[in-house]
């Protein structure tokens, strides 16, 4: 089975998000990168699969050179092969499209990457890749097996989740607790020098958005406290002070 | 001209979410003098009296693809039906809300109508140099202003963005029957598994969450009531779901479900930064917890701390008084 892993690029969650040049950038200072988290349920389920069932994980990035140590982490981690597509990823539609075209080269039966980014959060960009290509895009899935030609999934709804079938190859957006996230051992990073990285030009640069600029919400206030003996005031100021009751 | 607006139902009742969308796209046509706002809405559950009501929410017109196939939530059979839908009415902008569905829905359209997508949109467009629309990013650490480059448009709402308000009107509600093939169900469904009667966790005005404090789920009671008493959604921390005491739908966080209630409680619950990330949009939270030093209580408005044991039930108490 040949398995295609999109990765992201993406901050730490933990880091504090600021912008440079007149709010128009994005400010990297002291900021750490890391695989987004649903991709790496995506890859740590792609590996699993691959141990199942044999095959190949192939997985690709768009992104600078920036990205490459993130990259390297994916094959360390236990990705065959991996390919950047060298641009930024600016629009979703771009990144839909750069993914779209390795993937009618790769003949791949399975697709995975993330439900979303945790930057753009825009959950986009499996369903541009699956009307892309002509094939099904389902997210959010949290359990994913494969059974013959057929893979049984089930989807988070709100409120509950479903249970799926579909006929491969097709694409899905991954989330917990599909997989649980894997580390690289030694023997992995050692491994991950020598594996190869392919980059490539873009397919198309056609963009159908553009991000102008960012702002950052307002400060919060202070926090008001009060003690297990003044609850009274505490149901007044949900009340009248903040409408919420 | 109009403005789709497609509208999801849970069991035949239509969701808040959607009725956000239905809002949304009707002040929208306000600003850009669009003539119509059509709610499209799939499935055999939902009633035409049902949909007629989203009159009062600024719909002119209602499509209804009354298809006992489309009950569930089949991404590319919807994204059909919402790409037949906009040829039929010339559509130029569709509305939606961000979910499950919306989210893959709103992409495939997106390519069969080269439409321009904001996602996770929380307000208007500014239209003062182009159509730009503001979206929530970095899980709500951040806006982007995002310019819509194509002439066709799709918004996919966050919710609770906007505050729906019912004013007058009904609408009239229209058979539609859009070609579909087995091409369109490559997915099949084969059961769905949803906590009954519940108010649904991404779409609560109030959601009231417990962490590992509560010390096991066999205490989710007093969560419950309170809850209850609020007309609140539950919600949890990660380790809560982790080991099993919640289930993962309730998962409230950067890897699970994103809120952005009015009000947000959170009771034991420490605050770390990944649970923060999935709250930090709500107007208001409340923060109960012993530990005077939690981390949640920087990003709170309001804060008691105390054993969770004591205060909870006689908030719910208080809480209750003061509704009578």
């Amino acid at each position: 089975m040949k398995i295609l892993v999109c990765i992201t690029h993406v901050p730490d969650t933990t880091s504090k998000i600021s912008f440079t040049e007149n709010n128009t950038k994005f400010d990297t200072t002291g900021v750490q990168y890391i695989i987004g988290p649903y991709d790496d349920y995506s890859l740590a389920r792609a590996i699993e699969l691959k141990e199942q069932h044999g095959g190949s994980v192939t997985v690709v990035n768009v992104g600078e050179a920036e990205t490459e140590p993130t990259i390297r982490k994916a094959l360390a981690i236990g990705a065959d092969d991996a390919i950047r597509i060298n641009a930024h990823p600016s629009d979703s539609f771009f990144v839909a499209q750069q993914i779209a075209s390795v993937v009618k080269e790769g003949g791949y039966d399975l697709v995975l990457m993330g439900r979303e980014s945790i930057d753009y959060n825009g959950g986009q960009v499996h369903g541009m890749v699956g009307e892309l290509v002509n094939m099904p895009s389902i997210s959010p899935v949290m359990q994913l097996d494969i059974e013959g030609d057929t893979a049984k999934l089930s989807r988070e709804i709100e409120g509950g989740k479903e249970q799926l079938e579909v006929k491969l190859p097709f694409i899905a957006g991954c989330q917990e607790p599909i997989a649980e996230w894997k580390i690289p051992n030694m023997r992995g990073i050692m491994m991950a020098r020598k594996k190869p990285l392919d980059v490539r030009d873009p397919a198309d640069n056609e963009q159908m958005t553009d991000t102008v600029r960012y702002e950052l919400p307002p400060p919060k206030g202070e926090v008001k406290m009060f003690s297990a003996d003044e609850l009274d005031a505490l149901v007044q100021a949900l009340k009248n002070e903040a409408n919420v009751l | 001209m109009a403005i789709v607006a497609l509208v999801e139902d849970s069991d035949g009742k239509i969701k808040k979410s959607s009725i956000e969308a239905v809002v949304y796209a009707a002040a929208l046509a306000k600003q850009i003098s669009e003539d119509e706002v059509v709610a499209l809405a799939l499935g055999n559950q939902v009633s035409s009296e049902e949909l007629e009501g989203l009159g009062k929410f600024g719909a002119n017109r209602v499509l209804h693809a009354n298809d006992e196939r489309l009950n569930q939530g089949v991404i590319q059979a919807y994204a059909s039906v919402v790409d037949q839908a906009m040829n039929e009415t010339g559509a130029n902008v569709l509305i939606l809300a961000k979910s499950s569905l919306g989210d893959p829905v709103a992409s495939r359209v997106a390519i069969k109508q080269q439409a321009a997508l904001g996602a996770n949109v929380v307000e208007l467009p500014d239209l003062s140099d182009g159509f730009v629309v503001k979206s929530s990013i970095y899980t709500g650490k951040a806006f982007a202003h995002t310019k819509l480059d194509r002439d066709k448009k799709i918004i996919a709402l966050r919710k609770n963005a906007i505050t729906p308000e019912e004013g007058e009107g009904k609408a009239t509600v229209e058979a539609f029957n859009p070609s579909l093939s087995d091409a369109d169900f490559g997915a099949t469904i084969t059961n769905t598994e949803k906590s009954e009667g519940d108010i649904l966790l991404p779409e609560a005005d109030i959601v009231v969450s417990g962490g590992r404090g509560l010390k096991g789920s066999e205490n989710w009671g007093m969560i419950e009531e309170l809850a209850d008493t609020l007309g609140a959604a539950t919600g949890c921390s990660k380790p809560v779901s982790d080991i099993g005491w919640r289930p993962h739908h309730e998962h409230v966080g950067q890897t699970g479900v994103k809120v952005s209630p009015s009000l947000y409680v959170a009771v034991g619950i420490s605050g770390a930064i990944q649970h923060l990330a999935g709250v930090n949009s709500s107007k208001y939270i409340l923060v109960v917890n012993q530990d005077a030093e939690a981390p949640f209580f920087k990003a709170a408005d309001y804060g008691v701390v105390g054993d969770a044991f004591e205060i909870v039930p006689q908030l719910t108490e208080k809480i209750k008084a003061s509704q009578n």
